[in-house]
């Protein structure tokens, strides 16, 4: 896809997480709408999976290891085409496979149930390693929180994965910089973020999460990366696209009433329009 | 009398894992640095390429065996049970129950037979932590013979399985060949018809021999071997509590949440009987022999035997 499709797309992936946290009155909408680029990347343009073969052994794998921001993936997987996309809607409802944080078990490509922060990135390793174990050539991404950078876990994890050299392993950190008491610079700080997965034995990239030139040659260079899993510092903003959410830590779990979601899916169709004029 | 093998439950781990290893090519193997504790250390000697030792770090190596599992392997995990399911409960819970991945987790050095280490190592809850979460198969072999049959079983049960092995050599009590291990089923190792012992792991051969005692002493105590604590041998134990009316459960392990809580919830509704639950009665542990402890503890032959006397005096 060009830049441009990305940018649509990722625009589409944005108003699904709006209408679908409205309808289910509860979510996570900041930390989905920093990641969506992200997601729109993973999904449209950098991994190889087929919705109609969701667990082909050979596919490219993703664990969203800050799994409250759900409603991005689910988002990204209906535009892909692992389900219908009129039920976005359905989520957390009762009955629904679209569950507050993902289920392997009931919805088509999610590849590992998460949501207990920290537990993502070590099933990611595991999947890696076996990867390497078979012989074959899929690769592993694993979305974390910055927040969730304060699990012990994730360096539990960070630690065997840059041992075991697993060059198939590709993290991407969501850095918004919020978590849900604030900053977390001023909460507990994970900083410096680069330092710390060099230590890892992590080959890093920081980016632009919101710039497709960014994310690209992020994904490239990862790719050429040999002996070592790849961390790549995504620099974003809680909320981005929601003038009202933008940076803002009480956007983290909470759904847009009727009035705000309307004031934000207008938002999102405006550029939606203008980039559909470019 | 030939003298009695003694061998340990987590022997029969490491030979089963060492076994199954050639049948089953996509088994793998994870120790958080206990590798000679645990007995995983004769996989990683059979089999170097499908083992993989994650470092003192538990929570990730659970993690780690759910995304194998994930991509097809049946992978056992394994630390001390302290740690296995104390530190890890919560991966326990989540990655690997709630996904009802081909995980078995293989915890050695269980209950007070630990001995010397002392109470930090003594795990007397793991039965009740692994109990509660859905779907969580959990074993407990009697003996060396049976660990290596319960490993087996783990194999072709497609889920998540929790097997409890002991550090100490105990008697071997299994080694007849009418032997046979059936997941989530009891054995009735000895009828009776005064009262019904059920007991779990090392504490099945303290059970035999407090029924030796009370022989001598004309009460017929029914032996039954629950080796699957969940899902339990409902049947079995419902039977038998109605057949003799009384009934002492036996573990290496707190009263709380393991053998003697799942057979009281089982009679309870079904079959509504007295029920003495012998074990670690809501205490720690502590230093000193496996033997001396269990005497301590009054969970060796003499004091099952005794315990037992004093719930059918009324004491």
């Amino acid at each position: 896809m060009t830049n441009l499709e990305l940018q649509i797309m990722a625009n589409k992936v944005r108003i699904n997480i709006i209408k679908s946290v409205h309808s289910a009155k509860a979510g996570h909408p900041g930390g989905s709408l920093s990641a969506a680029d992200i997601f729109t990347f993973l999904y449209f343009e950098e991994m190889k999976v087929d919705p109609t073969d969701p667990k082909n052994p050979d596919r490219d794998r993703f664990v969203l290891s800050k799994g409250h921001t759900a409603p991005g993936l689910y988002a990204a997987l209906a535009l892909k085409g692992f389900f219908p996309e009129e039920d976005l809607l359905t989520l957390r409802k009762l009955g629904s496979y679209l569950q507050g944080h993902p289920d392997m078990k009931h919805t088509p490509g999610v590849d590992m149930s998460t949501g207990s922060l920290g537990q993502g990135i070590s099933a990611a390793v595991g999947m890696a390693l076996a990867g390497k174990l078979d012989r074959k050539d899929y690769r592993v991404y694993s979305l974390l929180g910055d927040g969730e950078l304060q699990e012990g876990q994730v360096w539990e994890a960070a630690m065997f994965a840059g041992f075991k050299k697993l060059d198939n392993l590709v993290l991407i950190v969501d850095n918004n910089n919020l978590q849900i008491d604030g900053r977390i610079d001023q909460v507990c700080s994970p900083y410096p973020l680069e330092d710390k997965f060099c230590a890892f034995n992590f080959h890093v990239i920081t980016i632009d999460a919101h710039d497709f030139d960014s994310i690209r040659a992020a994904f490239k260079e990862a790719r050429e990366i040999k002996e070592k899993p790849v961390a790549i510092i995504a620099k974003s903003i809680k909320g981005k696209g929601v003038s009202f959410m933008e940076n803002s830590a009480a956007w983290h779990g909470v759904a847009p009433n009727d009035e705000q979601c309307e004031a934000a899916l207008q938002e999102l169709e405006r550029i939606g329009e203008a980039l559909c004029q470019k | 009398m030939s003298e009695i093998k003694r061998i340990a439950t987590r022997e029969g781990y490491g030979k089963a894992l060492v076994e199954c290893g050639a049948k089953y090519p996509n088994l793998v193997v994870l120790d958080a640095d206990l590798a000679a504790s645990t007995k995983t250390g004769m996989f990683q000697k059979a089999y170097p390429d499908r083992f993989f030792d994650c470092g003192i770090a538990e929570a990730n190596m659970m993690g780690v065996a759910a995304g194998l599992a994930a991509s097809g392997k049946v992978v056992f995990a394994s630390s001390f049970a302290m740690f296995a399911t104390g530190r890890a409960y919560e991966q326990i819970r989540n990655s690997v129950g709630y996904t009802k991945l081909n995980v078995k987790i293989g915890a050695s050095h269980a209950g007070i037979t630990v001995g010397e280490d002392g109470a930090s190592h003594q795990c007397n809850e793991d039965i009740a932590l692994m109990r509660s979460i859905p779907g969580m198969v959990v074993i407990n072999p009697a003996d060396y013979i049976e660990a290596i049959e319960a490993v087996k079983a783990a194999i072709e049960h497609q889920g998540p399985v929790y097997l409890r092995f002991g550090r100490a050599n105990v008697p071997v009590i299994n080694d007849r060949p009418d032997y046979c291990f059936e997941l989530g089923k009891g054995r009735v190792l000895q009828e009776g018809s005064d009262i019904t012992i059920i007991a779990t792991g090392l504490m099945v051969n303290s059970s035999l021999e407090a029924a030796e005692k009370l022989a001598r002493d004309n009460i017929s105590a029914e032996i039954i071997n629950i080796h699957t604590i969940k899902p339990l041998d409902e049947e079995l134990v419902v039977a038998s509590a109605r057949k003799t009316g009384k009934v002492v459960t036996v573990e290496e392990h707190s009263v709380i949440g393991g053998l003697g809580s799942a057979v009281c919830e089982a009679l309870s509704s079904k079959a509504p009987t007295p029920v003495y639950r012998i074990g670690m009665q809501d205490i720690y542990g502590e230093s000193g022999s496996a033997d001396a402890l269990l005497a301590k503890y009054r969970l060796d032959g003499e004091g099952v035997y005794k315990q037992v006397k004093e719930f059918l005096e009324g004491k």
